[in-house]
């Protein structure tokens, strides 16, 4: 395809241990960027979108594949373009004013020019007045607004965004979403294509013309379908809420993966089951998370829609996911078609006082969660029943990158106390079983 | 901005000054820049004349008062220009060692000893080079006692820039990049305004301290040869040798005077500049800010100097350097460059390998007697470290505390201890021996008052710091549950401090045993008075030349230092770190 702007062709990352055992967090994968579109890269937290990001760009180098500009194959940075990031990564230091007039410094431009190309386009954000201002001067969403000037003021061939309305609240972001919007469609912008990453749902559904999802460990793309709703597009309508209950529905089965209600363009599948890990990710929820969650589910009679409950709930997909990925873990709910729904060990757990769901919980997790039987057996092998926590680190060391391990273990540790699976010390870094360990810890009262 | 509530005193712009119309202001300030202009080269040609002039082994130190004015020029003078070398040094070698995995690997580790090793044993070593460098210039000893100043003050500098480098944040760093700056806008626009603050704060702590080597080194005796510098610190000991009581006030006055002077038009002022460079979502509401700044902006000059040529010098720049990344970005590494580097690195090592051949030799040379002089000495060090510590605690906890809880008094107390600090303890040696010795009592327990001399503050500002970040919730739970007064110090006052008390103890105790070289061993007049003690091995190898005990003494000194940093300090960090901090 010659129109083809940035193509990622077999890209991985992973990272090589000392021992040589691999962690893959990007499997290989073929992506590109397509003129006059705009892109969603849509995946749970911590499943490598934005590291996928980066290579797109040029920022990050990938393990193995190529990224290709224009067809060429490019081994740095892809030339023009530009980031909006999440946490803005404005320069404190720099008024609004050279904030936007930094990216053409570096391209030369000579200050005359410059300042014209720069003024034109805070006035195209809506930030004229705010010239001489410093960012700290600056609300969340008017900080975003620099962000994208300074990212438009290089006339960028591809426009990317790194989850660029995550860090503001909800209607500063839907207002500034709709500004994009607008300015996409009026062609104001001077970009050709758009590409975000987001793990925002509905905004995805409402800003893409294309939705590329990404599954976890390692991220593999999933599915890739267009949206042919046309823009602007109503949140309430039938066609919009199938598309958000279709994405509910791949992300919440990794082996299956359902017709699309548009037209698909490629299904880069996941037909294979994946191979059985030893230790299964544990979906980051807290115990207490899981208990809310179920008991509302009974108050809906028990099932709902995904989508309906996050709505219910106010809540991002990535923060329901886990909680409602945990629940079926512990097999305390079943997921059908987008749909939960509790399953009678969930009913007993929702409706039990607080010290019988601790032992539901430690039946339930000591049955399905492989890592903590594990330390259940290990703690009752040793004669002083504790271990140090590296143990277990390194067992999870084999299976995940270094901050997913980290993840996981504080989400063990979170089950694993709340179970009264063992205790744990903190500053000695020792795992023990509460009653039957000679080595508790006396501590001065706290 | 300030809201008008918290307006700090300003001594210009209201008053009786505000009569006068902001025209005549200006023009006031003006020809006020165009004086101390004047009077600063002045100054320099005065001090390069006495520099390049003849090497005088037995310069007569005044003590007459109107002597003072120029001492204190050339005080300042090598305390400015080490600094300046000490700022160039620090870019260089943090920039290497944040960009270069490689040399980071040698170069951080290499700080931390740097830092543990008492600067004034290299006293010796560097006058003897630099006077050898340049025997018949007086140039030779002021460069000795500069580099001194600057291997007291570089390494923390240093740290701190290479720190800042490495903890930019990794979205700025990808924002700078994708835009494509050149390494200069990298810098200017990036790396340098983010060190800034850092950068300031370690200058401040730096120049402090080089106070306290300068007036420890303008006058001291290596063998047969009789080092003096003109300037505050030989005045004071001079002064003090004679028992001058008078001018040693003035002496004093004067020292006060230039620290406050300098505090006020130096680093007030940097500071309330540098305030634009923190990194932080909102702005906060009580901003530093500071009289001599306000008006410098408000200088018509300046302000024609910084559009006239500052702005045009800076544009150009960028310009220049981005064209030239733009145009050499595929340009590939120079094959004969990275042949230079390396057998540059491979001199370095074989350097490096001859020379710690030659000290082992050199050490060898030492009989057991003196290895158990040093061995002794060491512990009576320790022993003194540890109770100017104790003491140096069991009065600025109590106090600290209270100035901490309570603003009205921090009002107060907070100026004057800045002052008091801001006087090097060297400089009040002398005086406070011949206190000590009129009273009566030897220098064995008279080192530890020197010691607590120039320790104690660090201890008094962080117990401040500390008591003031309690936050004031803890404080009304405490006095809800009716905590009596050992509760409340037991729960609430000493872990809520714990954290900075470590802080302020790390850099008494480093203080402590810098200090005991100057401390332990001391020269008034024709009288040595010394004691049991490290730093009086170390300063009696140098008096007397005794090469192989002063290198195998300051190894020693450098050893237990580290030992006592990874031994105690840090384990007391970690606990402070995971324990005892206030943010959950």
């Amino acid at each position: 395809m010659p129109d083809v702007i940035i193509q990622a062709r077999g890209v991985e990352k992973y990272y090589t241990q000392p021992d040589g055992n691999r962690i893959e967090v990007i499997a290989p994968t073929d992506l590109e960027v397509l003129p006059a579109q705009i892109v969603a890269l849509l995946g749970p937290s911590g499943s490598g979108k934005s590291t996928l990001l980066r290579i797109l760009t040029g920022l990050s180098k990938p393990s193995a594949g190529h990224v290709l500009w224009h067809g060429q194959t490019m081994d740095g940075q892809i030339p023009n373009v530009s980031i909006v990031f999440q946490s803005f990564a404005l320069f404190p230091w720099l008024t609004v004013l050279d904030n936007v007039e930094a990216p053409l410094v570096a391209r030369s431009v000579g200050a005359v020019e410059r300042h014209k190309r720069a003024l034109r386009m805070i006035d195209t954000v809506g930030l004229d007045g705010f010239e001489t201002a410093y960012p700290k001067e600056l609300s969340g969403g008017m900080k975003q607004r620099v962000g994208f000037a300074r990212a438009l003021v290089v006339e960028p061939e591809v426009l990317f965004m790194d989850e660029p309305f995550s860090a503001l609240d909800v209607l500063t972001a839907e207002n500034l979403r709709s500004e994009l919007l607008e300015l996409w469609l009026s062609k104001k912008m001077p970009t050709k294509a758009i590409f975000i990453v987001t793990h925002n749902i509905e905004e995805a559904v409402l800003l893409a013309d294309r939705v590329i999802v990404l599954g976890r460990n390692p991220a593999r793309v999933r599915a890739d379908f267009r949206i042919d709703i046309p823009h602007y597009r109503d949140r309430k309508a039938p066609r919009f809420l199938a598309y958000v209950d279709y994405i509910y529905k791949i992300l919440t089965r990794p082996m299956e993966v359902a017709e699309a209600p548009g037209k698909s363009v490629a299904m880069s599948g996941d037909g294979q089951p994946r191979e059985r890990t030893k230790f299964q990710m544990l979906p980051h929820a807290r115990p207490g998370g899981i208990a809310g969650f179920l008991e509302l589910l009974v108050d809906r009679s028990g099932r709902d829609d995904l989508y309906k409950l996050a709505e219910q709930l106010s809540m991002d997909a990535d923060d329901l996911l886990p909680i409602v990925e945990a629940a079926e873990l512990l097999g305390f709910a079943v997921l059908r078609e987008g749909d939960v729904e509790i399953t009678p060990d969930g009913r007993t757990f929702a409706e039990a006082d607080i010290q019988s769901q601790k032992a539901i919980f430690r039946e339930a997790a000591l049955k399905h969660v492989a890592i903590l039987r594990l330390i259940e057996n290990t703690l009752h092998a040793k004669r002083d029943h504790a271990i140090g926590e590296e143990f277990f680190r390194d067992i999870l060391d084999e299976h995940f990158s270094a901050g997913e391990m980290e993840r996981q273990f504080e989400t063990v540790l979170n089950w694993g106390r709340y179970a009264e699976i063992f205790d744990y010390d903190s500053e000695s870094g020792r795992l023990f079983h509460r009653e039957d360990s000679d080595v508790l810890p006396v501590k001065e009262e706290a | 901005m300030a809201s008008p509530a918290r307006q700090p005193i300003r001594i210009f712009g209201k008053g009786p000054w505000s009569l006068l119309p902001a025209q005549t202001w200006s023009v006031l300030t003006d020809l006020f820049l165009f004086a101390g202009g004047l009077a600063f080269f002045y100054g320099i040609l005065v001090l390069a004349r006495s520099w390049f002039g003849p090497f005088n082994p037995h310069v007569e130190i005044s003590r007459d008062a109107s002597h003072l004015p120029l001492y204190a020029a050339y005080s300042l003078l090598r305390i400015a220009i080490a600094y300046v070398l000490s700022l160039a040094f620090t870019l260089v070698y943090g920039y290497i060692a944040a960009y270069n995995a490689r040399a980071e690997r040698i170069m951080v580790p290499l700080l931390d000893i740097f830092q543990s090793i008492p600067v004034l044993s290299f006293l010796p070593g560097v006058m003897l080079a630099m006077v050898a460098l340049f025997p018949h210039r007086q140039l030779g000893v002021e460069l000795g006692a500069i580099l001194l100043i600057f291997t007291g003050q570089v390494w923390n500098m240093a740290f701190s820039f290479y720190s800042s480098l490495k903890s930019i944040p990794r979205d700025m760093r990808e924002a700078a990049k994708i835009a494509g700056f050149s390494w200069y806008q990298r810098f200017v626009q990036l790396e340098l305004p983010y060190s800034a603050i850092g950068l300031v704060w370690n200058s401040m702590m730096s120049v402090a301290g080089g106070w306290f080597f300068l007036m420890a080194c303008e006058m001291f005796v290596l063998g047969s040869n009789d080092f003096r510098l003109p300037g505050l610190g030989s005045y004071l000991q001079t002064a003090a040798g004679a028992g001058d009581t008078q001018a040693i006030v003035w002496g004093i006055a004067t020292m006060i005077a230039v620290i406050v002077l300098i505090d006020q038009i130096v680093w007030r002022p940097v500071i309330a500049w540098s305030e634009k460079f923190k990194v932080e979502q909102v702005e906060s509401s009580d901003a530093p800010r500071s009289w001599f700044l306000d008006l410098m902006q408000s200088s018509r000059l300046l302000v024609r100097f910084r559009k006239r040529v500052l702005h045009p010098v800076r544009e150009r720049l960028s310009l220049h350097f981005a064209s030239q990344h733009i145009s050499g970005e595929a340009s590939p590494p120079q094959p004969w460059k990275v042949w230079l580097g390396r057998i540059i690195a491979a001199l370095a090592m074989l350097a490096v390998i001859y020379a710690s051949v030659r000290a082992i030799g050199m050490m060898t040379e030492l009989g057991r007697s003196e290895y158990r002089q040093i061995a002794e000495g060491a512990m009576a060090t320790f022993g003194r470290v540890l109770i100017a510590l104790l003491l140096g605690s069991l009065w600025t906890i109590p106090v600290g505390v209270a100035i901490g809880f309570s603003p009205r008094l921090a009002r107060i107390a907070q100026p004057l201890a800045q002052i008091a600090a801001s006087v090097p303890a060297t400089a009040l040696f002398p005086v406070v021996l011949l206190l000590l010795i009129r009273i009566g009592g030897g220098l064995g327990l008279g080192s530890v008052v020197l010691l607590l001399l120039g320790t104690q503050w660090y201890i008094l500002f962080n117990v401040i710091a500390g008591a003031m970040a309690i936050p004031t919730d803890l404080k009304e739970a405490a006095a809800l549950f009716k905590f009596n007064s050992g509760q409340r110090w037991r729960r609430l006052i000493l872990p809520g401090i714990f954290p900075y008390l470590v802080t302020g103890l790390v850099t008494a105790s480093g203080g402590a045993w810098n200090a005991s070289i100057v401390a332990e061993y001391f020269r008034l007049k024709d009288h040595t008075y010394t004691t049991l003690g490290l730093g009086a091995t170390i300063s009696r190898a140098t008096d007397s030349g005794n090469f192989p005990l002063l290198l195998a003494s300051t190894v020693m000194m450098a050893l237990v230092v580290v030992m006592v940093n990874r031994l105690v300090w840090r384990r007391m960090y970690r606990l402070a770190s995971s324990r005892y901090t206030l943010d959950i």
